[in-house]
């Protein structure tokens, strides 16, 4: 099995609110892709963005700036 | 075979959106129900038409885009979900049963229902709002554009009378969309019906509706979602509220081509190529003795549809003669607006419509002018 590596989680309301973090951050490049929602998050919707924990300031700024809806932020072994 | 029954569907696509519902029918997975590859490929497939149709009506945001089958869907969505018993709603004469049907059915059920007057050629009576409002009165539902005359309502004075009565504004789109640039948010408009297969040149059985932000509508449906899988309620939080189970993928693939395609040719463009030959049809048959024309046609606020009779001639058999002996497809009968024709004196008789698209030409319209003229 792969060895668990420490991420960043963030979670959405709803599935459109995930495709629109993953639509701004492919327009500003910045990192993670959309994988199922871990099974320790409780989370409404299916879809979350993975990234490395270091980049949780950049994004944080990304969402903020583009007005993206989420449900959560979380750090969690995956 | 010369078409001229756009008003019901559009029956020639622009390639591109052909070649999307293939693409589409050949790798997508379902929307929002995983996060492997074909499954999102899916789900930002119908996240790119949700974006490009919020882009279409000037939306707050794509997530005020529910998709659903049709206008019919999305009408009864909006009416069924918004209004209850002791509600008061107004609506118009030029309406399709897809509005009335509905509202009849809630009116049994305890809804208080106005219906607005026209007048002889088919213009609703705006006077008559005023006079319409009662303390109960929740909503305003009219269409956009009449499918029997094809003029425009003012959805501008409309939306501003709603918005000053604090009345919900409820708006059929079905002919208007893909013809007139609607915007939501500058009309007032806090719930937008419309369909894919008609001007916005989509596959049959894609519609939707736009809900304002901050407008809650119960669901017609309740079921999978893709989220929330625990609750034991459908989600309140849009597009999902009012989505339940698996959307037609294939279907809003096309749909999202189609609306590229509109936002890149321009609707002006489109719509002066339209009426140019529904006004060349007029102008060749409105003087044809026996030939009775229905509709305003002194504006251009209107949509290239132009409804006649020839005499006392049944309508439905005109439009036999017209396929029969020219090869042309053409609409009859009382086109499911049962009020609109009562009001213009034609319920018995219906009217022949010809509605035209960007793809008619000036011969087909020619040949449609000799075609009257000779059955006249």
């Amino acid at each position: 099995m792969r060895k668990k590596e420490l991420s960043l989680i963030i979670t959405f309301p709803s599935t459109a609110d995930a495709l629109a973090m993953e639509r701004i951050c492919a327009r500003f490049q910045a990192p993670g892709r959309l994988i199922p929602v871990p099974t320790s998050i409780t989370a409404s919707c299916g879809l979350a963005w993975r990234s490395a924990p270091s980049d949780q300031e950049a994004l944080e700024t990304l969402i903020s700036t583009e007005k993206l809806t989420i449900q959560g932020i979380y750090e969690c072994m995956v | 075979m010369i078409y001229f029954d756009n008003a019901a569907t559009t029956q020639q696509k622009p390639r591109a959106v052909l070649d999307a519902v293939l693409e589409a029918m050949t790798h997508m997975g379902n929307a929002g129900r995983g996060a492997h590859t074909a499954s999102l490929d899916a789900a930002r497939s119908i996240y790119d038409a949700r974006t490009l149709l919020a882009e279409l009506f000037h939306s707050e945001s794509p997530s005020c885009i529910a998709f659903t089958s049709n206008a019919t869907e999305s009408l009864n969505t909006a009416l069924k979900g918004l209004l209850r018993p002791g509600d008061h709603a107004i609506t118009t004469v030029l309406e399709h049963n897809s509005v009335l049907r509905p509202l009849y059915e809630l009116r049994e059920a305890g809804t208080e229902l106005t219906i607005l007057p026209c007048d002889d050629k088919g213009c609703l009576l705006y006077d008559a709002l005023s006079d319409a409002v009662r303390p109960n009165t929740r909503l305003i539902v009219c269409t956009g554009a009449s499918n029997v005359t094809g003029n425009c309502t003012d959805l501008a004075r409309i939306g501003a009378f709603a918005r000053e009565h604090g009345l919900l504004f409820v708006v059929d789109a079905a002919q208007l969309a893909g013809i007139f640039p609607v915007d939501v948010q500058r009309l007032h408009i806090d719930v937008l019906c419309f369909t894919g297969h008609k001007a916005l040149l989509g596959p049959q059985g894609t519609g939707g509706l736009y809900v304002r932000e901050g407008l809650s509508i119960r669901p017609l449906k309740s079921g999978g979602s893709g989220i929330d899988s625990q609750n034991t309620h459908h989600p309140d939080r849009m597009p999902t509220a009012l989505e339940a189970g698996t959307l037609n993928g294939h279907g809003i693939a096309g749909l999202a081509a189609a609306v590229r395609f509109l936002l890149e040719e321009g609707l002006d463009a489109i719509r002066a190529r339209e009426l140019q030959l529904a006004q060349e049809f007029y102008l060749g048959v409105r003087d044809i003795p026996g030939v009775t024309v229905y509709g305003d046609f002194s504006t251009l606020a209107r949509c290239p549809i132009v409804s006649f009779n020839i005499g006392e001639w049944d309508s439905g058999s005109v439009s036999d003669e017209l396929l029969t002996q020219y090869g042309i497809s053409a609409r009859s009968g009382i086109h499911c607006a049962p009020l609109m024709h009562q009001s213009l004196g034609t319920l018995k008789q219906g009217a022949v419509r010809f509605s035209f698209s960007q793809f008619n030409t000036h011969e087909e319209v020619q040949t449609g002018i000799r075609a009257v003229r000779e059955l006249a």
